[in-house]
């Protein structure tokens, strides 16, 4: 695998297999990194690309497979074992404390003491020189960490790695929350790295930058090895036709619809939480896709429409009747309805029943006096068990014993109680099993087909092209634009959520 | 399966109220104490003792199960008992003494309610704040001195024998027992009810279903606030003066009482019931051991204990339900 023969392999990895339960997570693959080598590893989500690099870390172990470290075996058994062995992650989420200082953060669980008297001179001067190697010296020891921006606090996390003697850096998603300039001091910092002969596995959506500051690249696809090579080779068409592959078509059921009426009219809607102000329609029997990468800007667009964040300017119409501002319980009034795409978090009350997540949207019909009617309630609960064919104890039973399929539809059971015109849905199929997938496909087909209007995001374009009418493409905040399906092809998808150009 | 779920969730029903009995045994058993500690007049007396924390209790199981809680119920029991004082003594006739009580009490439980909500703020931090507020306002209503005041019908409230005799127990005891009912259906049976227990299981659900957290939050303590000011009412009338520095650390008693009963600090869990058990509990423990003749630290240091063991064999037996 190592084509450039001068630099010797530091890590790896053959046939590496991972499972969990019945499905293989990853089939046997292979990967490989030299000293002074920046290796970008490349794939759709679900590809197996954070599997593959939680066992590099220890944080799991492999089903199968061998791996080596700079020639010596290498099984770690838990992420500090990966740590001693020269294996840093710098995650997407960093893992500072933000009450602390520079110093402190860099030092932690390592301060070099006299009896348990701190000695910080040694280590100051030790940050110092790190720092300065970085090419970053005016970050300040004391500064707390809180006070520093995203691209400052990245350094402080590598700094820490390199004061860890880490030979290998996984860098995962390391741009996603940086400004351009930030990016580029990053760059400057990867590529001194690599002159110092240190390994650095990159993970990234956007090609563009994988060009940038990648030397060689592999590509994972469904859990198995689908191509690799140097970058400089290879055109961003390749890699993204590796990427995608051949996938076989799913079967998305489809009935013939023809759209209505204008039902959600959204026009220079900008929200606290997004970065460019967006406009499009909604009509009655058509779900619109909104296709990007995570960060992208769909999430807090839902979420503005919904009145979960504050709505800065621009205006949200439902059937005609005007609303800017407003707090989600108006939304749900007006036939709204928001799917979460935190399932544990923020779509399902885990400690409480099925019947109370299923009615809690609208507990009106079962109020008489004042009182709830709660043997309704359960038998309306029952119901919509039944019908979207939940795995479940009983109608009392607490959601967090359910599987993410059954939950998931527990959550879906909610929009339909409630009846919503419009259904916002936020990733409804991510991790969760097929067979629950394939019904709510089958759902959101039959909604679309009774006159509801579907708001779709998802990451997974294949869905995507197979459920919707039309989709729209973010890419950093900005839509792109809005197309019929059919003018869409998975690789274009892709192109426009990761370059930022649709063509 | 199913049957074995159902017989854990009475037994996790039934919990505190085994405690409760445990303590009733120990005490019936103990030779020094057997013959009196069951008797009717004792058990009475047990009763009144326990009203003003039970009342307290209602109010802070709400905010409990809500995810909250609420440091500043002692003081403002201590304020109202101070405000009726003050009324009685101005000449007010008792009814409309008691009235202005409970809503001077609501009006603080509304300030912590808008407070929490509009500064979004923590429910410790601003109850805190409201602790030392109302102390202070209480002490300075009262120029730092007990108020004394008439004997009227409020006084009865907490009389140790009832008058009419036919009442059996003294009114406060039956009002006590009344509002837990009444606490009890809002819990379980309104929408008022499902949306306190929802906000306390997870608060972005409640918003995300359209529940209007900040205003059902704000009616939470403004309710506890109201039972404070009940509670007021019945220090003043136990006591006969308006006290401004009685009840000090009593709002950690009602917080216990609650936490025994199977309230979860972190929200989503807690019966009313199971408070009131709590604070039976409690009062039993303290009658029982002042009976024996232990000392006072004694029973700091039993109660403490209970509150140590009820909680870990709540934790285990969620743990075992996971």
């Amino acid at each position: 695998m190592t084509s450039s023969g001068s630099l010797s392999p530091a890590l790896e990895m053959r046939g590496i297999v991972k499972r969990f339960g019945a499905t293989e997570a990853l089939a046997g693959v292979d990967f490989s990194l030299a000293e002074g080598e920046v290796h970008a590893l490349l794939g759709e989500n679900g590809a197996g690309k954070s599997t593959l690099m939680k066992i590099l870390s220890g944080a799991l172990r492999a089903d199968g497979g061998e791996m080596r470290l700079a020639g010596k075996p290498y099984h770690p058994s838990d992420p500090r074992v990966g740590r001693r062995g020269g294996v840093a992650m710098i995650y997407q989420e960093l893992t500072l404390a933000s009450h602390l200082t520079v110093e402190e953060n860099i030092s932690l669980g390592r301060e070099p003491h006299r009896r348990g008297f701190l000695r910080r001179t040694d280590v100051r001067r030790k940050i110092r020189e790190t720092l300065d190697f970085l090419h970053h010296p005016e970050i300040d020891l004391d500064a707390k960490v809180a006070s520093l921006g995203m691209g400052a606090r990245q350094i402080v996390e590598i700094a820490r790695a390199i004061m860890d003697r880490s030979r290998i850096l996984v860098m995962d998603e390391p741009t996603s929350s940086l400004t351009r300039e930030d990016m580029d001091r990053l760059f400057q910092v990867i590529r001194k790295l690599r002159e110092d002969g240190v390994g650095i596995v990159y993970i990234s959506h956007f090609l563009e930058e994988v060009k940038e500051v990648a030397d060689r690249f592999t590509v994972l696809r469904d859990g198995r090895n689908s191509g690799g090579g140097r970058i400089a080779e290879t055109s961003f068409a390749d890699i993204i036709q590796l990427m995608v592959g051949g996938k076989m078509e799913a079967l998305f059921p489809r009935t013939i619809r023809t759209p209505g009426d204008v039902l959600l009219s959204v026009e220079e809607l900008k929200g606290g939480e997004m970065s460019r102000p967006v406009s499009f329609d909604l009509r009655r029997g058509e779900i619109l896709g909104l296709a990007g990468l995570v960060g992208s800007g769909r999430t807090e667009t839902l979420r503005t429409i919904f009145g979960l964040d504050p709505a800065e300017k621009g205006s949200v119409r439902f059937a005609g009747t005007s609303a800017l501002s407003g707090k989600p319980w108006t939304r749900i009034e007006a036939g709204v309805g928001l799917l979460s795409e935190d399932r544990q978090g923020e779509g399902l009350a885990l400690t409480c029943s099925l019947t109370d997540n299923m009615t809690l949207s609208r507990l009106r019909p079962y109020r008489r006096f004042g009182f709830l009617d709660d043997s309704r309630r359960r038998a309306a609960a029952a119901g919509w068990i039944d019908r979207l064919n939940i795995k479940a104890g009983g109608t009392e039973q607490a959601v967090e014993g359910l599987s993410g399929g059954n939950q998931q539809k527990v959550a879906l059971a909610r929009l339909l109680h409630q009846e919503a015109e419009v259904l916002l849905l936020d990733e409804p199929t991510r991790g969760i099993d097929v067979g629950s997938k394939t019904q709510i496909y089958g759902w959101m087909n039959r909604l679309a087909a009774e006159g509801k209007g579907l708001l779709f995001v998802s990451s997974y374009f294949p869905e995507l092209l197979g459920v919707c009418d039309r989709i729209a493409v973010f890419h950093r905040g900005m839509l792109l634009a809005v197309r019929p399906a059919a003018d869409w092809t998975e690789e274009h998808l892709l192109a426009a959520a990761t370059t930022g150009k649709a063509s | 399966m199913k049957r074995s779920a159902r017989l854990s969730s009475v037994i996790n029903r039934l919990a505190p109220f085994l405690g409760l009995l445990l303590v009733i045994l120990i005490f019936s058993l103990m030779p020094e104490v057997q013959s009196r500690f069951l008797r009717a007049a004792n058990l009475k007396a047990v009763a009144t003792q326990s009203v003003i924390v039970a009342l307290g209790a209602l109010g802070m199981t709400v905010v409990i199960i809500s995810g909250g809680i609420d440091l500043s119920a002692a003081s403002n029991i201590a304020f109202t008992s101070v405000i009726v004082a003050a009324a009685v003594n101005a000449g007010i006739p008792p009814g409309p003494a008691l009235l202005a009580g409970v809503i001077l009490g609501g009006i603080i439980g509304l300030v912590n309610g808008l407070l929490i909500t509009k500064l979004r703020l923590v429910p410790f931090i601003i109850t805190l704040g409201m602790m030392g507020i109302a102390r202070g306002l209480a002490k300075w209503l009262a120029h730092n001195q007990k108020i004394d005041a008439p004997l009227t019908w409020l006084n009865e409230l907490m009389a140790k024998s009832p008058h009419p005799p036919w009442l059996l127990l003294a009114p406060g005891v039956w009002l006590m027992i009344i509002l837990a009912v009444l606490m009890a259906v809002l819990l379980r049976k309104t929408v008022f009810g499902r949306h306190v227990f929802a906000i306390g299981s997870n608060e972005a659900t409640a918003r995300l279903c359209g529940v209007r957290t900040d205003r059902a939050k704000i009616m939470i303590y403004a309710l506890a606030g109201l039972f404070c000011g009940l509670a007021g009412v019945m220090e003043f009338s136990r006591l006969t003066v308006g006290d401004p520095t009685v009840a000090v650390g009593l709002e950690l008693d009602i917080i216990a009482a609650v936490v025994i009963g199977g309230g979860s600090l972190s929200g989503g869990e807690g019966s009313i019931l199971g408070s009131m058990i709590g604070v039976f509990i409690m009062s039993l423990l303290r009658n029982g051991c002042t009976m024996m003749g232990w000392p006072n630290y004694i029973q700091e240091i039993i109660i403490g204990v209970i509150i140590i063991a009820a909680v870990a064999l709540d934790r285990i037996r969620h743990r075992r339900e996971a």
